[in-house]
């Protein structure tokens, strides 16, 4: 069987002893190389603590994560973490932050080639001329800019992002959501993220898993985000025929059946290490033209 | 409004020399030989102040121009040596800021890779956590006997004193950083597969240096106390043996000088760690 570069099998974690409810478990899915997958789901139904997994900085209480046909043992630098608080080391100056990165990356590098290289991705994410700032003195979307210019630096294989653009305003994060789609295509880079946001998924990802409420939290279905990278534009989305049909299918999930997923599989044949692919976009016939699209400010 | 902070400045050091003035005046009338004061002396008393007193001849208080006088006196010729019993008060206070230098600096050296070590290690914490809670709370001079006993020289001994009551803030406060260095940052390290040295000397030393400053400014206070008393008891030289010296003497003026010099060397200790300090804190 041909596995997907990151593969999930049977992972389950629980906080405490054996008694405690598992926060999630019996989660399978992949993610196949140059993939953008993104994973949806209510605050603390356990994405942070997958994602932690994922990047081997957590041990799960069951099952396991392959990558490239290997389980994995530790964090890696194949696989940069953009965390959800940005996680920033606030005595070090913007340079410092990434500089910090891109020589434990590349330790034989010198001073000058390792700042090049770091300004390259300064650069990328806007924040020219403020490369001697602290943390302490920039806004949390700067902090959050570093952060995704600290990860990038790396030239990771693997890109695992907690929420990257949830503190930024509607401009800024359109922009950097552009810019990592455009470094993501251009590297063929694989793509796990987690996101609250059901527009920025549909923009964004190829597909996208939806995760039940905790605990024991698991996955409900997998998403095919049928719109093809190259017709999802951020401001003409919602003018893409499947569109509302897509986005309508996240939004009941979110709010109706993330909670009662337990009933709704009751009696039938729920299979974890294979849940329903689904897409929702080709049943679209006619979008439902009553709804008012949530476009919060990426119409420009 | 900036003119406030100014007038509360000026307001302040107004006040400041009014209350110095006013303990000058009440020190003046305070000096004065009281006529007819009987000469009921405490035998005890007359025993700790020696022969000086005893004869009790005139008030040994000196007046506030006295003080002027013996400070100037100080100040005016402070580094010289003639004999072994007459150095001037700079080369006493050298003395004794070598000692606490030394203690201190060997303190530091022992305790901060040992608190490194204690705050990585939850086992080598709670295994050493009996022994420093019962060791911390002992006055340093106890140890002087053993001290004086096991190393048989008096200026090592004093050293020695020092260097215990320095080690234990600096030790509790590096096990204490290194202990509460945030996950995150830590987590950072580890996807970056850095190395357990780098990660010790880039983030966790970076991380709980403001803490590990905190502890040496307590340590260098605690060091500068303790060192006069360490003096007094070994004898010999440094600022704590003047004073001890100059009561044997009687001289007051001379005390209230070694009194002064102590507090403003003090003080200079401690605005010099907080410098330090300063340097390597961080806002968050
Ligand atoms: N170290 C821990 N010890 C005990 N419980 C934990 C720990 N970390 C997370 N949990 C619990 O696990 C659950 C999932 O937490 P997690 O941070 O993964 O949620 P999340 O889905 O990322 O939420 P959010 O969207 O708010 O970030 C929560 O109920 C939380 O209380
Ligand atoms: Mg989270």
């Amino acid at each position: 069987m041909e596995r997907p570069l990151i593969s999930i099998e049977g992972l389950a974690r629980r906080f405490g002893d054996s008694t405690q409810p598992a926060v999630f478990e019996d989660i399978w899915f992949g993610v196949e190389r140059g993939e953008f997958v993104c994973l949806i789901g209510h605050s603390g139904c356990g994405k942070t603590t997958i994602l932690n997994v994922l990047a081997g900085l957590d041990q799960p209480s069951g099952g396991a994560v392959i990558v490239d046909n290997r389980e994995i043992d530790g964090p890696s630098l194949d696989r940069a973490v953009i965390f959800q608080g940005h996680a920033l080391l606030p005595w070090l100056t913007v340079m410092g932050n990434i500089a910090f990165a891109v020589s434990s990356r590349w330790p034989s590098w010198n001073r000058a080639r390792v700042q090049e290289h770091a300004r390259r991705f300064i650069e990328l994410v806007g924040l020219k001329g403020a490369e001697a700032k602290r943390p302490a003195q920039l806004s949390g979307g700067m902090k959050q800019r570093v952060g995704i210019a600290r990860a990038l630096s790396i030239q990771p294989k693997m890109l695992l992002m907690d929420e990257p653009f949830s503190a930024l305003d509607a401009l800024t994060r359109g922009m950097l959501q552009d810019e990592v789609l455009r470094i993501c295509a251009d590297t063929n880079q694989t793509v796990f993220m987690i996101t609250h946001d059901v527009d920025e998924a549909i923009l964004l990802a190829d597909r996208i898993v939806l995760m039940t409420n905790g605990p024991g939290a698991r996955i409900a279905e997998i998403v095919q985000n049928t719109m093809p990278r190259d017709e999802r534009h951020r401001n003409d989305l919602h003018r893409h025929p499947q569109y509302y049909a897509i986005r309508n299918h996240l939004v009941e999930f979110l709010v109706n059946r993330s909670r009662a997923f337990d009933q709704e599989i009751a009696g039938t044949a729920y299979d974890p290490r294979r849940v329903k692919l689904v897409k929702p976009g080709l049943a679209a016939v006619n979008p439902p033209a009553e709804i008012v699209p949530l476009t919060t400010g990426r119409r420009q | 409004m900036p003119s406030l902070g100014k007038s509360l400045g000026v307001r302040a050091a107004l006040l400041s020399l009014l209350i110095f003035a006013a303990i000058v005046a009440l020190w003046q009338i305070a000096a004065q030989p009281v006529a007819g004061s009987g000469p009921a002396v405490d035998p005890e008393y007359a025993k700790l102040v020696g022969a000086a007193a005893a004869t009790g001849a005139k008030s040994a208080m000196p007046t506030p121009a006295d003080i002027g006088a013996a400070i100037w006196k100080h100040l005016a010729d402070p580094f010289y040596v003639r004999g072994s019993n007459d150095k001037g008060i700079g080369v006493q206070l050298a003395y004794s800021l070598g000692r606490v230098l030394l203690g201190f600096g060997l303190a530091a050296l022992v305790a901060v890779p040992l608190g490194f070590v204690i705050g990585m290690s939850p086992l080598v914490y709670r295994a050493l956590d009996p022994f420093i809670q019962i060791l911390k709370p002992v006055s340093p001079l106890a140890w002087m006997p053993l001290a004086l006993y096991t190393i048989k020289d008096s200026a090592i001994s004093s050293i020695f004193v020092i260097f215990i009551c320095s080690v234990w803030p600096m030790l509790i406060n590096t096990a204490f950083g290194v202990a509460s260095v945030r996950r995150e940052w830590l987590n950072v390290a580890r996807t970056l597969e850095v190395g357990p040295l780098r990660t010790a000397f880039k983030v966790i030393l970076p991380a709980a240096a403001p803490t590990i400053m905190t502890g040496m400014r307590i340590s260098i206070g605690i060091a500068w106390l303790v060192i006069v008393a360490a003096e007094m008891l070994v004898g010999g030289t440094g600022i704590g043996y003047f004073v001890w010296n100059e009561w044997n003497n009687l001289s007051i003026a001379n005390i209230v000088t070694a009194i002064l010099l102590i507090g403003l060397v003090g003080l200079l200790l401690d605005q010099a760690l907080a410098r330090l300090a300063k340097l390597v804190t961080y806002p968050e």
